[in-house]
């Protein structure tokens, strides 16, 4: 199978190419050519193109193209490159080369569909109701009879996408329904769901002059955000500093999601269990919802134990067989890497390993690695593991006061705080470094697609502005 | 164990290209062999040698005056280290022979510590001279104007360039870049100011190219090329448009795949000629880069008076078969300049000899894999 590069709906066979490989095997699974940063320049003065291609469709009728996309991509047999792609083939092919168990594949596969084929209400609650022809047409009256007006602030969004878990690509499926094209790479190992899902959005109607594929390197990604006026990239905790303060690149890196359990709650804990270790396991823990850490002023040990008791056993299985949980890291190297950095911080004064009488957590296979779930205790929030997250299901569970917690989680994507308690209910409300908040045993990967996710994606390609016209300028 | 290339000569694919025939590469080997003697010579005669080499002769276990009777016999010399380049002082490197001559010395690398220099009277003028019989008049006419946008500094290449244009008649127009700041750019992720940078170059070209001065070729460097045609683009122009017919380019981010799109999407008709130079060796010219061949590259050394060999990598006395991978190795055999087995910062492909350059070349030149994790490539 080839996976071409795709220019604006026109597919580019590359003189270079990066074979990807089964990661248990080392079969070749996919041939993908590889752009370099100047087609991804070159291309990008014509971006105004896909835009135009968009807004001439109805944005209902997109809408609709775009619910029969979901449909095609979650069922149907959709050519990808120069094959034809059944779902099988896709979670299989996705499984082969992330080293996600099959299972979790096709849940991802579900997620995404569920988002396209809810784009309507997702539309209208992220724009407060708006009538997307407003976008359309940069001005009309809102239903309160006000006059408004939106300005794109990019004809197309950049995507530099990760290959950690195929969920994260939610977050981009509504670009196509605001009028803006998509301009992604897709990630070294995971260039599935955006091959699928940009033909099968083709293949139910949207235009394809409207998105372009661009594998490649990292100068494909510098392109892609020197290029383009808004752009989303994923990475590391140092890819967040580098572009943070810049109002054209929206970051999405680690997400130190966390688990916080008040006063008044705690010493029920062991109903919020499954919650929690839903939180911390799901997804095999690769997400930046996934819970890294659980903070609780008492009973901390003992919520440590029994985590460990519902997590430490989970084994490493084939990832077609229906009850893997644990994804590979298959990158030669990368999981005894990891490993080792938690065995040092696992050394500091106050930190106890409760998975240890779980069996080792660290797996080398022949050409990949896995780690098991691991529970580390901090008697105190000091230590650095309290503050890790790994690609894997690990969490720390935190003692540390109440009225210290807020100062001591640090930046936190989403905060499940389980608490009646209304004065510190009030003080999460008015944390800034929480975003998403669930007050309630909510596990912290269950997200509300009707919310907005790190800022509004409306937010971020549309700029409400001024807009005075005769006939309703003495109002 | 040298991996073999799929694009390399020894894949069973016939070349499509002009292998050189028996006797033409045997007749290069002979220059060869005689070029080595000559520069021994000259090297470690007393008279003639530089300060160095005379020193080094004293310390090893055979005389270079005697013992060295063909290329081969090169080997004899313990491995070129690195170092040795670093540092001074510089007139340890001139040539007795050379004493009263004006000297310039050039830098390699650079970005931290103390560069690589080289000295140079007339070499890089001789090796552009050389290297300006490979240009096809066609698209690099005698008399035309040249612009040379890269790197100058302590570099040789703006002087070279200039030269170049000179020789064939015409004259330099130079634009600046500093690479080195560029390097700093990068490691420190300012991709602000990398890009300012680059455009504060682009914009400076461009005034040139626009300013009515006749300018039909010019020198540049891959990303330069890129960003100087895109920025023509943007104004409705291209580089044919805006009267370029040759473009003489190096840098080891050549790759098939950027060459195709380059001639495919940027070029406009313009020719461009790819090769591969530092300071140590002089100039590499390209076996003609085509659809064909897929638009592999392939140089060739200016033997005799340079040497490029791919050799094994944990081997360096051992040469890859064509088509094999290996570490650069090269030699300067220049009166100026005597190096012997210096291992390069690259590596790649070994060639076949070809009928215009009858002796071993190299193609997918790339950073050395075990230096290229702390190399920051394609900086300008």
């Amino acid at each position: 199978m080839h996976l071409p590069v795709w220019r604006f709906g026109k597919p580019y066979e590359s003189l270079e190419r990066e074979t990807l490989v089964h990661f248990l095997t080392g079969e070749p699974v996919a041939e993908v050519s590889q752009a370099g940063g100047a087609i991804v320049g070159r291309d990008l003065q014509k971006a105004q193109q896909a835009r135009a291609a968009l807004l001439a469709i109805d944005p209902e009728e997109i809408v609709e193209r775009l619910q029969t996309a979901g449909n095609l991509y979650a069922n149907g047999t959709v050519t990808v490159g120069d094959s034809k792609q059944s779902p099988d083939d896709f979670v299989k092919q996705q499984s082969a080369t992330t080293g996600l168990p099959e299972s979790l594949c096709r849940a991802n596969m579900q997620k995404n569909m569920f988002v396209l084929s809810s784009m309507d209400r997702i539309l209208d609650a992220l724009s407060r109701g708006l009538d997307t022809k407003i976008l359309w047409n940069g001005q009309g009256v809102e239903h309160r009879g006000v006059t408004v007006s939106y300005q794109a602030q990019s004809p197309v969004l950049g995507l530099v996408l990760p290959s950690n878990s195929p969920g994260v690509h939610t977050l981009w499926l509504p670009v196509i329904a605001l009028g803006v094209g998509l301009v992604m790479k897709p990630g070294g190992q995971e260039p599935w769901t955006p091959y699928r899902m940009a033909a099968a959005m083709v293949e139910a109607g949207i235009p394809a002059e409207a998105i372009s594929l661009y594998p490649g390197a990292t100068d494909v990604g510098a392109g892609i955000l020197a290029g383009c006026r808004r752009s989303m990239i994923f990475g590391s905790a140092k890819t967040v500093d580098q572009y943070r303060g810049n109002p054209g690149v929206q970051v999405h890196g680690p997400g130190f999601s966390k688990i916080l359990l008040g006063d008044d709650c705690v010493d029920d804990w062991e109903q919020y269990l499954d919650m929690m270790c839903e939180s911390v396991a799901i997804n095999s823990g690769r997400g930046c919802i996934n819970a890294s850490a659980i903070y609780a002023s008492r009973h901390t040990k003992a919520i440590a134990a029994a985590l460990a008791d519902r997590l430490g056993p989970i084994d490493v299985k084939p990832p077609d067989d229906p009850e893997a949980r644990l994804a590979a890291f298959t990158i030669p190297g990368a999981a005894k890497a990891i490993w080792q950095q938690i065995e040092g911080g696992l050394k500091e004064s106050g930190v106890t390993h409760a998975t240890a009488p779980y069996g080792p957590r660290l797996v080398e296979g022949e050409r990949c690695g896995w780690l098991r779930p691991m529970v580390a205790h901090c008697a105190r929030p000091e230590p650095a593991i309290a503050k890790g997250e790994y690609m894997f299901p690990f969490v720390s569970v935190v003692e540390c006061p109440q009225e210290r917690t807020l100062d001591a989680i640090g930046p936190t994507l989403v905060c499940s705080a389980i608490t009646h308690d209304s004065a510190f209910q009030n003080r999460l409300m008015d944390c800034t470094h929480i975003d998403r908040l669930n007050l309630g045993p909510i596990p912290t990967t269950q997200l509300d697609w009707l919310q907005p996710h790190e800022g509004n994606i409306i937010d971020f390609l549309y700029r409400s502005r001024a807009l005075q016209l005769p006939a309703t300028a003495s109002v | 164990m040298a991996s073999v290339s799929s694009s390399g000569s020894s894949s069973g694919k016939p070349p499509v290209f002009e292998v050189a025939g028996d006797e033409a590469v045997k007749k290069a080997r002979a220059e060869l062999d005689a070029q080595t003697v000559e520069m021994m010579a000259w090297h470690f005669h007393p008279s003639t040698g530089c300060p160095f080499w005379l020193e080094e002769a004293t310390k090893l276990p055979f005389d270079p005056l005697t013992d060295v009777k063909c290329y081969a016999d090169l080997k004899k010399f313990p491995p070129f280290e690195d170092e040795w380049l670093r540092g001074g002082p510089v007139r340890r490197w001139v040539p007795k022979g050379f004493a009263d001559q004006p000297m310039y010395v050039f830098e390699t690398g650079g970005t931290t510590g103390t560069p690589k220099s080289r000295v140079n009277s007339r070499d890089f003028r001789t090796d552009y001279e050389q290297f300006s019989a490979t240009l096809p008049e066609q698209y690099f006419p005698r008399g035309a104007n040249w612009l040379m946008l890269g790197p100058s500094g302590p570099r040789r290449l703006r002087l070279s360039i200039e030269h170049l244009a000179q020789f064939r008649g015409g004259i330099c127009f130079c634009v600046d870049l500093d690479p080195r700041w560029v390097v700093k750019l990068i490691q420190k992720g300012w991709m602000e100011h990398l890009e300012a940078y680059k455009q504060h170059c682009i914009d400076q070209a461009i005034t040139i190219l626009e300013a009515g001065h006749d300018i039909r070729c010019m020198f540049t460097t891959p990303k330069l090329l890129e960003s100087l045609a895109l920025a023509l683009e943007k104004k409705g122009t291209t580089i044919g448009k805006v009267g370029i017919t040759g473009i003489f380019s190096g840098g080891t981010e050549f790759t098939p795949q950027w060459t195709r799109f380059a001639v495919e999407e940027l070029l406009d008709g313009a020719v461009m000629t790819p090769t591969y130079g530092n300071t140590l060796m002089g100039l590499a010219a390209s076996r003609p880069v085509i659809p064909a061949d897929g638009y592999t590259i392939a140089y060739y050394a200016p033997q005799p008076r340079a040497v490029i060999e791919v050799v094994e990598f944990d081997n360096p006395d051992c040469m890859v078969p064509y088509g094999g991978t290996g570490r650069v190795r090269l030699t300067t055999l220049t009166k100026e300049t005597f190096i012997p087995g210096f291992l390069e910062r690259d590596e790649g492909e070994r060639e076949l000899p070809y009928a215009k350059y009858p002796w071993d070349g190299i193609s997918g030149v790339r950073p050395f894999r075990e230096l290229a994790a702390t190399t920051t490539v394609g900086v300008y």
